[in-house]
């Protein structure tokens, strides 16, 4: 998807040059009164508080919005910041002003406040690199598995990849003196969840019978030795065509001695993760379907005793003040007023369902919810960014 | 007719009453393939301890070919007129309609192989399968719309049916200086401008960048879609 991003003519390339339509005077409508009290922390209150905040929900809604608004908040009150983005389009980079978009290794930005704010982007395959070297026995084990068809499946392509190379980063950065809070824009997934469950991905191969099978212990420095020899390769080489399996066992056969380093690391993630320093930061659009997946998302923390942050729901439809008393005669400002009327309405019914479906569900009762309006114009410059900061914080 | 969802939560069913909707899972799918394919023994021992998940690392593609094959099967069934397949999202769908072509190249005979050349053949023939991108009136998903229109047609070589661009507001302009600047009537015109605005700029950019004929679907209000507002989106498009 990167690639695209240069070759089509974006007017959102480059620094932000005066009024853009993001900023045109209205753009910080009124919010509606919500009907249900938010009694628990604030998202403020989280910022100032967390060492690690993550922002998941499903498709579109707005987490890589939401990670960057957070992301000048904690630079407005001092925290040294880092955002870890993971945001195909590039427009996040272009919006945050960093010429020629985010590197695997973080980079400051020029943004106001006291503290620092810093972004890399997350790079997954040069990610999952990085934990194989820092794995391996020797250079030559890497480079072996490095080279391996089957680990490059694993690392460039396989669902749930992503998702631990996000965890991964995370712990690092986390670990990392320059930085105080970690903002985290989880990757858009269909099911959020993967994210939570990542660590658990490379668990997967290595507690895998065929890995077992493999690394049964034989005599030193001879690992199984007839391969063809095993019945269950055979049948499924015959089934699926051809060795599709032979880059596999030598993966397998690679990873040895590994394991234990891997599955450490990933139960440091987890428990990071678990630890009350981490919240997450659930985002939803008013639609049903992207509430029920932030439902879901807090039933699933609650079961683990995670820390259920708060909730954001963005792109809702904004409201403008109360409207006139008596409809206008004339015809033009009789549309002015419809048009009031009905975002007005559709707000109402918006917000109304939206909060039911909230506290129907998986959300703890007084998780505290902040209603974001859509803007006029797209995110993608620096000021728009701002007056999102502004509609969650100010 | 019949309607394909693809693995996540269904919720077709609850919108298409009385129409038949059948879902397909990649995993389950690829289950049953090796099952039939003389694996059962095995799977039945290993497959909830994620041999399947080995099988389809090793070879991409291969839980997504048996997922097409499937539909493939239906299509050839001679039971419907018309089979729909509410598909993966954007990113996803080009590997998924590519993975014919790249187990044609990685994968020698075998019924893997003939799985793959049936598929291949199905999606070549505008006559029996056509791909209809959805998009909204925005810049981004305009943008993932054009990319994956260039590579369907030329990496995937299927026929592309009109794009759909759903939920555009539309309208004409309001004339937002009739009110006092600052007031709620005005701030409401002008946010409403601007938003069409976007909606309409992002059409015609799209029509610019991509020489298809456009559906347009108009924005529902409130949260939830209901088998009335699929009736009456339908009716949009129904020959007046
Ligand atoms: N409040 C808002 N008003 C108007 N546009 C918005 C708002 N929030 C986000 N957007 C726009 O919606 C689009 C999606 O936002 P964003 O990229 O943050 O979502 P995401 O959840 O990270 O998406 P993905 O799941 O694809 O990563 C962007 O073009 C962004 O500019
Ligand atoms: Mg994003």
């Amino acid at each position: 998807m990167s690639a695209a991003a240069g070759h089509t003519p974006s007017p959102s390339s480059g620094p932000a040059t005066g009024a853009t339509p993001d900023t045109a005077p209205g753009a910080t409508p009124d919010t509606a009164p919500g009907p249900a009290a938010d009694t628990g922390p604030t998202l403020a209150h989280h910022l100032a508080t967390a060492e690690v905040l993550v922002c998941c929900g499903s498709g579109g809604v707005g987490k890589t919005t939401s990670a960057a608004a957070l992301g000048l908040e904690a630079c407005r009150l001092g925290r040294r910041a880092v955002v870890v983005t993971i945001d195909p389009a590039k427009r996040l980079a272009d919006a945050l002003g960093v010429p020629g978009g985010l590197g695997n290794d973080p980079v400051q930005l020029q943004v106001p406040g006291d503290g620092q704010l810093w972004a890399p982007m997350l790079d997954t395959a040069t990610t999952f690199d990085g934990l194989v070297r820092a794995n391996a026995a020797d250079a030559e084990q890497a480079e072996r598995i490095l080279a391996n068809g089957f680990y490059r499946n694993v690392a460039g392509s396989l669902s749930g990849t992503q998702e631990y190379m996000a965890a991964e980063r995370l712990h690092a950065l986390h670990n990392d003196p320059r930085f105080d809070l970690v903002i985290v824009d989880t990757p858009p997934t269909r099911n959020a969840l993967d994210f939570l469950d990542a660590p658990g991905t490379i668990a997967k191969f290595i507690d895998h019978p065929l890995f077992k099978l493999l690394m049964m212990p034989t005599r030193r420095g001879m690992k199984v030795l007839n391969l063809a020899a095993q019945p269950l390769l055979r049948t499924i080489g015959r089934v699926v065509g051809g060795d599709v399996l032979a880059d596999a066992v030598a993966f397998f056969q690679a990873f040895a001695g590994m394991e234990t380093g891997f599955r450490r690391r990933a139960d440091e993630v987890t428990a990071l993760l678990s630890s009350d320093v981490t919240r997450f930061v659930l985002v939803a659009s008013p639609r049903a379907d992207t509430i029920e997946e932030a439902c879901y998302f807090a039933s699933r923390l609650a079961a683990s005793r995670l820390e259920v942050g708060a909730v954001v729901v963005n792109r809702c439809t904004p409201t403008f003040g109360p409207p006139p008393a008596r409809r206008p005669r004339a015809a033009a400002r009789a549309a002015l007023y419809d048009n009031l009327l009905e975002l007005r309405t559709n707000a109402g019914v918006e917000r109304e369902q939206a909060a039911a479906l909230l506290q129907a569900t998986g959300v703890p009762a007084g998780t505290h919810t902040t209603w974001v309006p859509t803007l006029p114009g797209d995110v993608h410059t620096l000021d728009a960014l701002a007056t999102i900061r502004g509609l969650l914080f100010d | 007719m019949l309607v394909v969802e693809l693995d996540g939560k269904p919720t077709l069913g609850r919108l298409l009453p009385g129409v038949a909707v059948q879902q397909l899972s990649a995993s389950a799918a690829l289950a049953e393939y090796l099952d039939t394919h003389g694996l059962s023994r095995v799977t039945r021992r290993l497959a909830s301890r994620g041999i399947i998940d080995v099988v389809a690392t090793a070879s991409p593609g291969i839980d997504d070919i048996v997922v097409l094959g499937k539909i493939k099967q239906l299509e050839r069934s001679g039971l419907y007129d018309l089979v729909v397949v509410d598909g993966p999202a954007a990113g996803h769908a080009i590997t998924f309609l590519l993975a014919a072509k790249s187990l044609l190249s990685s994968v020698r005979g075998g019924p893997i192989h003939t799985q793959a050349t049936d598929v291949a053949e199905m999606l070549a023939d505008p006559t029996r399968c056509q791909v209809v991108l959805v998009t909204l009136p925005e810049a981004t998903p305009v943008n993932e719309a054009v990319e994956t229109a260039y590579a369907l047609e030329e990496r995937v070589g299927v026929h592309l049916a009109p794009v759909v661009v759903n939920a555009v507001d539309s309208g004409p302009g309001l004339p937002a200086d009739e009110a006092p600047e600052g007031s709620p009537m005005r701030l409401a015109a002008e946010f409403r401008n601007a938003r069409r605005a976007v909606h309409e700029t992002e059409c015609i950019r799209l029509g610019d960048e991509l020489a298809l004929p456009q559906l347009v679907l108009p924005i529902v209000a409130g949260s939830q879609l209901t088998a009335e507002s699929i009736d009456a989106l339908a009716d949009e498009w129904a020959p007046r």
